[in-house]
């Protein structure tokens, strides 16, 4: 087995650099290339040449105010001679090398060179960490991918229908094969009947597979960021230096902005409080009573939180347009891809609805109850000339035994594996038998 | 053989209930189908068959929440009822136990596996 190259190969990627080696390279690189002589340079930027030759190796640090002097002198970009933008090529380099913790076998690379490599070739050290990045969002469409395979309720839907067809042909065609004991002519007609049903609902379902499959292809671009924050809190919301599903900076932002809205929202409604009004509350709305707190915050806190009586909860919201901007999935509520909500989920009616709370238990087509309470608010964040806004959230809880709740609302996961016949929000045709 | 039913078939595709009532019907056995699951465990109680051959993807209720409940009944004899339990699943065996089934048999299956386990479980 080939050897990475361990924890103190990676520790010394990771330590930072003294600012001051960069910047001197970088002048040292820009001077030679210009072939000029020290003394020249030195003189232009008001100090000696020894006083040069040492900033150039690296032995000196170098102000801003003389940054620029020398960049004047070199007839280039201060930007181009100051250390934050070297560190962050840097930075960007140590954590390409980083990710490849165990796969580099003994060609390490020169990491004492470093910086004089990025200095002396920025464009290869731009290749080098483009390319890092791409592989990087590569690994994490291979796991969305692999997760979708084995996850997907819509692919295993049509499995599901695949086998089911497959199945009933088999053992009905093996009937007629087997001979005539048994089998009148009602019954041969019946099997004739359903060997005929049965290859048109096969060719039928195979068709949507093969459809669904390409749609992979089609939908290979990289995971939206939206996409990467979704796995990020699946993954537990780990640390932000510590998440390797966040791969793009706008996933980050969006993570972080989470995370500071979650926190001001937790001080907002600190976990004891929350925890004491929902053990003696019988419903979300009954609790923001007693504490006293909006509606569509104690739903998001109760989300997440999971305090007794809300184990399992998962949370939707969308906008306006409702497009989900939120997604955590409840125990047993399979969420479908993105924009293939059922357009009959409480969620839409609260849209409609604002600011009057929703409580309705709705039923999958697998026969699974939920207990659904949506809410739907209105904001001018700009101002009176500025737009109205407008959110939904659904709070989605396994049904309890409840005989109050008897009615429901029968609803599916998205058209496309919802068996529901005659169904007044269809938009697209199921490859499933209907129910 | 009278009207006592000797196995109840729990299995919502129409087709698949009708060539495997078919195939055990003329096996000799008394041969019960329902479709919905939400009716499997009052179904059991009131016809008390011998061997209940449950599909494990139903509406209403699962299979394994079906065999849940079944193993729980107060009555011994009828909680111990024999189960086949038939599953998409490629390790049949290994669901079947997991959800406390007697044998499992995996979709797509031959009629002569079906004959097979069931005469076996029926014996």
């Amino acid at each position: 087995m080939r050897q990475g190259p361990g924890r103190a190969f990676i520790a010394a990627m990771t330590k930072r650099s003294p600012t001051h080696v960069l910047t001197g390279t970088r002048i040292r690189e820009r001077r030679l290339a210009l072939a000029r002589k020290q003394a020249d340079v030195a003189q232009a930027a008001g100090i000696s040449a020894a006083y040069l030759n040492l900033i150039e190796h690296n032995r000196r640090p170098v102000g801003d105010a003389l940054v620029a002097r020398l960049a004047v002198a070199l007839e280039v970009p201060a930007a181009e001679l100051e250390s934050g933008r070297e560190e962050a090529r840097l930075a960007a380099l140590r954590e390409a090398v980083a990710a490849l913790d165990g796969r580099l076998g003994t060609g390490l690379p020169e990491l004492e060179q470093t910086a004089e490599f990025a200095a002396r070739f920025p464009g290869w050290a731009d290749a080098l960490v483009a390319a890092a990045a791409q592989n990087r969002a590569l690994s994490l469409r291979l796991v969305s991918l692999s997760e979708r395979m084995t996850q997907d309720p819509y692919l295993l839907a049509t499995l599901h229908e695949v086998l089911s067809a497959v199945t009933a042909l088999r053992s009905t065609a093996a009937i007629l094969a087997e001979g005539d004991e048994g089998l009148t002519p009602a019954w041969r007609e019946r099997f004739f009947a359903n060997l005929d049903h049965d290859s048109q609902r096969l060719s039928t379902t195979a068709q949507a597979l093969v459809a669904y499959l390409d749609s992979f292809e089609a939908d290979s671009t990289f995971l939206t960021p939206q996409d990467e924050v979704e796995a990020w809190m699946t993954a537990g919301s780990p640390p932000l230096d510590q998440a390797t599903d966040l791969a793009s900076d706008a996933a980050r932002d969006l993570a972080r902005a989470h995370l500071e809205r979650m926190a001001a929202e937790r001080a907002a409604l600190p976990d004891a409080d929350l925890a004491r009004a929902a053990s003696g509350a019988p419903d979300p709305l009954a609790v923001a009573q007693m504490l006293g707190r909006p509606l569509d915050l104690v739903m998001r806190r109760l989300a997440a939180l999971r305090p007794r009586g809300y184990e399992g909860a998962g949370l939707l919201v969308c906008d306006g347009a409702g497009v989900m901007v939120l997604r955590r999935a409840a125990q047993g509520f399979a969420l479908p891809r993105q924009g293939d909500a059922c357009a009959l989920w409480p969620l839409f009616r609260a849209l409609i609805n604002p600011q009057a709370a929703i409580r309705l238990r709705v039923e999958m087509p697998g026969g699974a109850r939920f207990d659904t309470f949506s809410f739907a608010t209105r904001i001018q964040p700009a101002g009176l000339d500025g737009p109205v806004l407008s959110a939904a959230q659904m709070l989605i809880l396994p049904a309890g035994p409840d005989p109050a709740h008897d009615a429901v609302l029968r609803v599916g996961p998205s058209c496309r594996i919802c068996p529901r016949d005659g169904c007044p929000a269809r938009r697209e045709p199921s490859i499933l038998a209907p129910a | 053989m009278g009207d006592q039913t000797d196995i109840l078939l729990i299995e919502d595709d129409h087709s698949i209930a009708e060539a495997v009532r078919f195939i055990l019907t003329r096996e000799g056995w008394q041969v019960a189908v329902i479709r919905d699951g939400g009716e499997a465990v009052d179904s059991i109680r009131a016809q008390r068959p011998r061997l209940v051959v449950l599909d494990l993807m139903l509406p209403n209720r699962s299979g394994s929440e079906i065999l849940a409940d079944l193993r729980a009944l107060p009555d011994p004899l009828l909680a111990r009822t024999a189960v086949l339990l038939l599953t998409a699943h490629g390790d049949a065996v290994g669901t079947a136990a997991a959800c406390g089934a007697d044998a499992g048999l995996a979709k797509p299956f031959a009629n002569d596996e079906l004959r097979a386990l069931v005469g076996r479980l029926m014996h």
